[in-house]
């Protein structure tokens, strides 16, 4: 095997081209070197992105944040003006894992690995991130949910990689949150994971939503009809019942050792009036 | 196979090794530096008992590759104790019986000076969740964190 660390993104774009045979972008590694010590990848070049400085930034843009594909999850927690405005997806992605995980484990790295339960994905999916992909033919935007395609499978090109996940301009009002069920209380993964991002007007009406499942699809599933259950409501009992019958009818989860399918469509549920109703709190709304 | 040079720092002392490329840095600190402390429980990142930090920021170091490790600054196990002075918190795990196989030991102990690091008052929920990633099938917790909540207070008392 080959280690290469480029220092630009310029650089990884034309040695991921140029390489020949199985060639793997290495951001926190921690999907990666589990992989290749399971005998489940055995590349022939590896790319580290973490020698990349625009990489490893949190910048302001356009109103809203772009996190760089090396950033680690500890460094979002520790970001005062992302926690703020997206205090969501910084919990799910601080879920992944125990503190050392953290200590390297990106968003980026999450969602390219392409797990169903991959936890901070309905939380940039329900935030309406985009992921910004640079490849040899040049720099595309692409919504987050269009990024995995099954598990394991990304819509990526060869040669292409993600270099930053941009949030958009967090409004007034507005906030979100994820929620996920585990049997324990740390270090598993999701049975059931469920992001809600929601804007209030002044009086408390719910002006804009999204909503996403993590787990209960071969992909995470973005979940509009939960969303327009919320949309226009004061989110009263009936509002979070139509949205919790919403994200259930949206779940196609499998039966396996975590869950069964119908405690997954059960659960589905239960999370998003959970997650609404932190979100509204963090918004401003109502407790 | 050609081998990479690496030059890094082990504890504030200038260190170089040679490694292959798809050597994790708890392999080379362990079979190119001879740093035994760092133990191998699982390999991939459920345990800890390989943690170490790297810039000063806890991680496993079956989770990342030897080469990662140019220009960094390592800290294991093996920089803990000041010659014959043992650290505070290698005092206490032995004053509460906090080990008995010992294999988590080294990790538990390199996590646990890094929480009081970030932290140095935690509540006992905090160190919990801290040391999370820390697996050990001996003790069952309790005095582990028993003697890091007693260590803390000790540094405090005397910082
Ligand atoms: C002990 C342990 C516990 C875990 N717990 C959880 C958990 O609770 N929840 C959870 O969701 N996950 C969990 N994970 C999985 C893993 O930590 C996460 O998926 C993490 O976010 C992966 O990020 P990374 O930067 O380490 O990815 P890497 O391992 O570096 O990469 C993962 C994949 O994505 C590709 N890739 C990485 N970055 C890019 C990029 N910028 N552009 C294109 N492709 C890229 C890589 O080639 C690779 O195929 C756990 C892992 C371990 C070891
Ligand atoms: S050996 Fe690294 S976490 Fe178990
Ligand atoms: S003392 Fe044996 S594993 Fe912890």
């Amino acid at each position: 095997m080959q280690y290469l660390a480029p220092t630009t993104v310029d650089e990884a774009v034309s040695l991921l081209a140029g390489a020949s045979g199985d060639c793997r972008i290495l951001a926190g590694g921690t999907d990666l070197l589990v992989r290749m010590r399971s005998d489940m990848a055995d590349p022939d070049t590896v790319v580290d992105l973490k020698r990349i400085d625009a990489l490893k930034q949190i910048t302001p843009e356009d109103g809203g944040w772009r996190v760089g594909a090396a950033v680690s999850g500890a460094e979002m927690g520790e970001h005062e003006g992302l926690v703020a405005d997206w205090p969501g997806v910084v919990e799910a992605t601080n879920l992944i894992g125990s503190t050392q995980v953290q200590g390297r484990c990106t968003m980026a790295g999450n969602l390219c690995n392409a797990s169903p339960a991959a936890d901070s994905v309905p939380a940039m999916v329900a935030a309406g991130a985009v992921a910004r992909v640079v490849g040899p033919n040049g720099t595309r935007v692409v919504p987050v949910e269009e990024i995995p395609t099954a598990p394991g499978r990304t819509s990526l090109e060869k040669g292409e990689l993600i270099d930053a996940i941009i949030l958009p301009e967090r409004g007034v009002r507005s906030s979100d949150a994820y929620l996920r069920f585990i049997p324990r209380t740390e270090m598993d993964i999701a049975v059931v994971g469920c992001a809600v991002s929601l804007s209030l007007d002044e009086d408390g009406t719910c002006t804009a939503a999204r909503v996403s499942l993590g787990a209960v699809a071969p992909t995470v599933l973005l979940v509009p009809a939960a969303a327009e259950a919320l949309i226009g409501t004061k989110m009263n009992d009936a509002a979070l019942d139509a949205l919790a019958a919403a994200c259930s009818a949206a779940a196609k989860p499998i039966d396996d050792k975590r869950g069964t399918v119908d405690f997954r469509v059960h659960v589905a549920g239960v999370l998003a009036k959970r997650a609404a109703v932190i979100a509204r709190k963090r918004a401003g709304g109502a407790a | 196979m050609s081998k990479i040079h690496v030059t890094t720092s082990v504890n504030g002392d200038p260190t170089e090794f040679l490694c292959d490329a798809d050597e994790t840095l708890l392999d080379a600190l362990r079979d190119r530096l001879g740093m035994t402390g760092s133990k191998e429980g699982c390999g991939t990142g459920d345990c800890g008992a390989c943690s170490v930090t790297v810039d000063g920021r806890l991680v496993c170091s079956c989770l990342m590759l030897g080469a990662e490790a140019e220009g960094r600054e390592i800290g294991t196990i093996e920089g803990m104790a000041k010659g014959d002075q043992l650290h505070p918190l290698q005092r206490k795990f032995i004053e509460h019986a906090a080990l008995q196989c010992g294999i988590c030991t080294p990790g538990l102990l390199v996590a646990a000076k890094s929480l009081l690091e970030n932290n140095p008052d935690p509540t006992e929920e905090e160190t919990r969740y801290w040391l999370a990633g820390n697996l050990c099938r001996c003790t069952g917790y309790d005095k582990i964190i028993r003697a890091v909540l007693d260590a803390a207070q000790e540094m405090r008392e005397a910082s």
